[in-house]
């Protein structure tokens, strides 16, 4: 049984699609066959985070509307095996999303796929609803600071009561909290809000901690998932991220400020 | 269900209570169903003259309650069911020496306000297990809300009774939303937007002070809202 596990977050900016891309690879990685599905019609960014933008043929809209089989529009991942992309239409809008659509696509893909990553668009409207209606579990991305934080809240709240599980009285939604852009040198300068602030406000699981880095930015760039750069801060908190999600119990990294050591104090660094 | 008690049953008294009551909460009692409490009453009205006023006035009349023989052959051709007067109604039966009094509430409000405490005691709060997210309204009519969670920033729990956080209170609560002064809200971390009670409200700025960030009770005391210890 595929699990669907939505990437959200209200706020945009706050790392969304980054998050799905280096989620997904790192699944993928792990031996889990995955596919990382954009929710995002309209404003298609997933393909390029993945570096996959001049292979999208079909998209998630033609899919739903029955103008191509899911075979002819998932683009498989060159870099990483048991990885799979389905991009979203950047010439529709969310209002093409139907949720016996939506439905019909996520059952076909959980024949074939361990894992359904849904990278949800901003907001709470239409868009992100569908994103999450379907979710087992929720990986709600949030900065540490008080707008990020609230939006978080207010979706929390959302998958809580607007969600199929929470329509049909099952199980809830396992809700993780995913802080990224964190700096622990504004951290204790006063400026930013710290993990256990945002933590004690939202009450859910935290399952990693992403640093601020060049890293990020340089990957999207290039079209190649963080968690790639393996000597990225960046790229290994996301690999230890990966880890709890499947269960293991793996100590949180760069929460602190690092001391500079002598030598870097001279030459720089 | 709610219950009318009304002594003088005619339609231009009836008219005019009804109406100033109405006024206070237009949507409140809209299209709500009616219960006609006859045991102050003596004469026996024409029911279907009531029907059409209570449905000018978008309420629905469906039976009446404590109403003698004659009254209740009345109601039946009248097509009003005829019910068994409650616990709490028979115990708010007064003496006819009062004045006539429209008063329209929420059975278990009766019980509340006019009724013994022990009455009230039975009463079921409204439970929160969980954190009250940011955007989510609670709303516990004619009871208390008691939340296990946190109620967040933006979010919004409002009572007619009493109002019990064991988490922090970073949103909006509202206590005696009915207009019962004597109303608390208790909060393990008061953090509040706002807090109000029986419509008397203090923003976040008010609330800064020795009890930020601390337990806290509020209540109302001389018309004015005070904060105390919780322990």
């Amino acid at each position: 049984m595929a699990k669907i596990i939505v990437v959200t977050s209200g706020k945009g900016g706050v790392g969304k699609t980054t998050s799905s891309a280096a989620i997904g690879t790192g699944l993928a990685l792990a031996g889990h066959k995955t596919v990382i599905v954009d929710f995002d019609i309209g404003l298609r960014n997933l393909d390029l985070i993945m570096g996959c933008e001049r292979r999208v043929v079909y998209d998630f809209v033609n899919v739903i509307n029955g103008e191509a089989n899911l075979k002819q529009t998932l683009i498989k991942d060159k870099r990483t095996d048991n990885l799979f992309i389905l991009p979203a239409s950047q010439t529709r809008d969310k209002d093409a999303l139907t949720r016996e659509g939506v439905e019909k696509v996520l059952n076909e893909l959980a024949k074939d796929f361990d894992f359904i990553i849904c990278d949800s668009p901003a907001g709470i409207e239409s868009g992100a609803m569908m994103a999450l209606y379907f979710a087992d579990e929720a990986v709600v991305v949030t900065n540490p600071e008080v707008s990020s934080v609230r939006d978080s809240d207010r979706i929390l709240g959302m998958l809580s009561s607007k969600s199929r599980r929470a329509e049909q009285g099952l199980e809830g939604i396992k809700e993780h909290l995913l802080l990224t852009r964190y700096n622990p040198e504004r951290v204790e300068k006063g400026e930013m809000l710290s993990v256990e602030d945002v933590k004690e406000i939202l009450a859910i699981e935290l399952i990693g901690v992403i640093p601020e880095s060049q890293a990020v930015l340089n990957a999207s760039n290039s079209g190649q998932p963080v968690i790639l750069d393996k000597d990225s801060d960046a790229g290994q908190a996301y690999l230890d991220t990966i880890k709890r999600l499947l269960g293991e119990q793996v100590p949180f990294r760069f929460l602190t400020v690092e001391k500079k050591g002598f030598i870097k104090r001279i030459f720089g660094g | 269900m709610s219950v009318l008690h009304c002594a003088d049953l005619s339609p231009a008294t009836l008219h005019t209570l009804l109406s100033a009551k109405l006024a206070q909460a237009p949507a409140f009692f809209l299209q709500a169903p009616i219960v006609l409490n006859l045991s102050d009453a003596t004469e026996t009205p024409d029911f279907n003259r009531l029907k059409n006023l209570f449905a000018e006035l978008k309420l629905v009349l469906v039976g009446v309650t404590a109403a003698n023989p004659e009254q209740k052959a009345s109601a039946h051709a009248a097509g009003l069911a005829v019910l068994q007067a409650g616990k709490a109604a028979l115990k708010t039966k007064e003496p006819n020496t009062s004045p006539p009094v429209a008063e329209v509430s929420d059975n278990k409000a009766v019980a509340s306000a006019a009724a013994s405490s022990s009455v009230a005691a039975t009463m079921d709060s409204k439970v929160i297990e969980q954190t009250v997210r940011s955007g989510q309204q609670i709303y516990a009519k004619g009871t208390d809300l008691i939340v296990k969670g946190a109620v967040g920033a933006g979010a919004e729990v409002i009572a007619d009774g009493n109002i019990h956080i064991y988490g922090s209170l970073r949103g909006k609560a509202i206590a005696g939303a009915s207009g019962d002064t004597s109303k608390r809200i208790y909060c393990y971390n008061l953090q509040a937007e706002l807090v109000s009670i029986a419509g008397n409200y203090w923003l976040s700025d008010s609330l800064q002070g020795k009890f930020w960030g601390k337990s806290a009770c509020i209540k109302m005391q001389d018309d004015s809202l005070v904060i105390s210890e919780l322990v």
